[in-house]
């Protein structure tokens, strides 16, 4: 399989990491962000490193009525499509300020369920294909520390899930990512556990090992699945007292 | 604020670590405090710690172009990515230190050596410019001729944060090496061997320090890129691949470090290079890279951390100042388990650490008796004339640095350049620089 790859939210630190594993596996890559032409150094190092062909694409996950038009306009409908649009926001902000709050749940969950939704059915049509959706931890129980961050994730956790459920007769695979800690812009300034935080780059080689493997859910590192499960498990009377 | 060291994690010292993904961002952290760029971590000391700030280059690691063996890649970018990348198509770095997980903008501000510097000079000799942001965050493109090229190689950082460079590689018919061991048996028949082979593209020797039987008995490991014609039949050129690294996860014990023991291990290396001594064919990493092959060889040494000691001594001074260095290694009994001699060619630049002559580099456990011992090594490298590698420095005191008459210019043009303001780490502070 060489077929291109369609990276959204290409600016991320994850999505910097799962383009290099796709290109390196031989894939031509097509990377679409806001302002996409500042992604020009990101193409060169993929031309450069691995001798694929990479596109660049602007799109913007909050603007929904452009979606459609913008995966028409891409130069062909990608094999694989890997969805890394998320926006983190300040808890706090988004406690205070509940447009705030809706900017994080657009960003995390309507603005990408959008643009898969598009794919998805395009996907279908042709009878091919495969989705993958970057989604966190966070929505796997709502907690006091990022839990509007964390609604969204769940969210987008359900709709890779459902997603998934409609499209497994159709030739259509979905892969949903639950990555816990990463070392990228996101955590910049916060102290977290080594054992728990990734590397961008395993979770890029991860990625890749889904899509071919067609795995359904991964936890990167996989610890986390072990520790999600825990938390989700702990009784809500006593949940609710604690600090995570 | 992240508890970090270099390579030898001595000293340890709480930082604020920036991580730069752009030019944008290092603009940022030049403007808001003092700060050191920080590579990979490979130097051995406090090169790359500054608690105020610690600029983490790593995430600017993307190349830019490649054509006709001309790279031109960001500061982050691994000399393991290089050759990853490009050893598969025919092409190696001129210059490559003993580690393969130096950055680029390490490689640079350090001005690295290899094991062919007697032929080819240092890392400079591969680098066609260097992007370098200023204290007022503008950016200069430093080419050889230019002052600022020439205090940047060498330079440790202290000249401004280094953001990207255009290097030479050098076409290579295969991914192996044809090593040639020579076992020795002293110390002067080690360095007629090394004047010897003065046309051998790679050579190095180890070199016994221990105060046991075989004190001075050394392997000279010469090698040359090997051609085609050098391969059996059914071995293909390129077969590059990523080895799993064995991971140390915890310090050995201390005892491993004692004398008999090292003495032991000494002798074992000695005896079973000289029953293999000859004629073989070696991969590109065992050759260049036998200790990356261990992920965190440096936490062999426990928790204390370890010191390496790193001089040069010039040509007409290197048999008696090295023979007296060894000596006094001996008597120690600090224990020394990798002690590399190297022949140097010509000095280049303003203020790079090789000079014509030898360098031995040795590492140490960090205690007391090994900084007291430095402290004589030190003593005997100055009255040889020699000077010190500042990647390797941990403990210099200003006063070792400052005899080298270079680094009060280097520190002088510091100064009125506006540089040692912005751009300052645990070292230079040390140091004086």
């Amino acid at each position: 399989m060489s077929g291109p790859v369609l990276i959204l939210g290409a600016a991320s630190g994850i999505a910097r990491a799962v383009s290099r594993s796709f290109a390196e596996a031989g894939h031509p890559i097509q990377l679409a962000a806001r302002n996409a032409s500042r992604l020009e150094d990101d193409a060169a190092d993929l031309r450069t490193r691995f001798g694929v062909e990479v596109t660049l694409h602007d799109f913007d996950a909050l603007t929904l009525d452009s979606h459609g038009a913008f995966v028409d306009g891409l130069p062909a409908l990608p094999e694989v499509t890997i969805c890394a649009v998320g926006a983190m926001g300040e808890q706090s902000q988004s406690e205070a300020d509940p447009q705030a709050a809706a900017h994080v749940m657009r960003s995390n969950f309507e603005g990408p369920a959008s643009v898969l939704a598009h794919l998805a059915n395009r996907m279908e049509t042709r009878g091919s294909g495969t989705i993958v959706g970057i989604s966190s931890v966070a929505g796997d129980r709502g907690r006091a520390s990022n839990y509007v961050y964390g609604s969204a994730k769940a969210g987008f956790t359900a709709f890779l899930s459902g997603l998934r459920n409609r499209l497994a007769k159709k030739g259509v695979h979905v892969v949903t990512v639950q990555p816990g800690f990463v070392r990228t812009v996101m955590l910049d300034g916060m102290e977290t556990p080594g054992p728990l935080t990734a590397e961008p780059e395993e979770v890029g080689a991860a990625v890749l090992n889904a899509v071919q493997k067609q795995k359904n859910v991964i936890y990167t590192r996989s610890i986390w699945r072990l520790v999600m499960a825990v938390i989700r498990n702990i009784p809500e009377p006593v949940f609710k007292k604690t600090s995570l | 604020m992240s508890r970090i060291g270099g390579w030898g994690r001595f000293p340890m010292a709480d930082c604020k670590v920036v991580t730069a993904r752009s030019e944008g961002d290092v603009a940022a952290a030049v403007q808001a405090a003092p700060l050191i760029a920080r590579g990979n971590g490979r130097a051995y000391g406090d090169a790359a710690l500054n608690p105020g700030q610690t600029l983490d280059m790593t995430g600017m690691d993307r190349m830019l172009s490649f054509e006709d063996g001309v790279l031109v890649a960001e500061a982050g970018v691994l000399l393991a990515d290089i050759i990853h990348t490009f050893l598969p198509r025919g092409w190696f770095p001129w210059v490559t230190p003993g580690t393969k997980y130096v950055s680029l903008g390490g490689a640079i501000a350090a001005d690295v050596h290899g094991k062919n510097h007697h032929l080819d000079g240092s890392f400079r000799a591969c680098v066609d410019w260097v992007d370098v942001m200023g204290p007022d965050g503008e950016v200069t493109r430093a080419r050889p001729g230019d002052d600022l090229f020439d205090w940047t190689l060498g330079g440790m950082g202290l000249t401004g944060v280094i953001l990207r460079a255009q290097i030479r590689l050098r076409t290579v018919e295969t991914m192996y090496i044809a090593q040639e061991t020579r076992a020795l048996t002293s110390l002067s028949e080690t360095l007629d061997a090394f004047g010897d082979t003065l046309d051998a593209p790679y050579s190095v020797a180890w070199i016994d320090c221990s105060d046991g039987p075989h004190h001075g008995h050394s392997l000279l490991l010469l090698g040359r890129h090997a051609t085609e014609d050098d391969l059996p039949s059914r071995w293909r050129p390129f077969n590059v691949q990523r080895k799993r690294k064995l991971p140390v996860p915890f310090g050995a014990p201390p005892f491993l470090f004692r004398g008999l023991w090292l003495r032991a291990l000494n002798g074992i290396y000695w005896r079973r290079g000289a029953r293999r001594a000859g004629h073989a064919l070696v991969d590109w990493d065992s050759y260049f890279y036998p200790l990356d092959a261990l992920a965190n060889w440096n936490r062999l040494y426990g928790q204390q951390g370890f010191l390496q000691f790193q001089c040069a001594l010039p040509q007409e001074n290197s048999a008696t100042g090295l023979a007296e260095l060894m000596d006094t290694i001996a008597e120690a009994r600090v224990g020394s388990v990798l002690s590399v001699l190297k022949r140097f060619g010509p000095q280049s630049g303003h203020f790079s650490f090789p000079m014509p002559g030898y360098t031995l580099a040795l590492d140490f456990p960090a205690s007391e008796r090994s900084l007291e011992l430095m402290s004589r090594l030190d003593d005997i490298t100055l009255a040889h004339g020699g000077r010190f590698y500042l990647a390797k420095d941990a403990r210099m005191p200003e006063a070792v640095a400052k005899a080298d008459p270079r680094a009060e210019a280097f520190a002088a043009m510091r100064k009125q350049a506006g540089l040692s303001e912005r751009f300052t780490s645990l070292q230079s502070e040390r140091l004086g620089l």
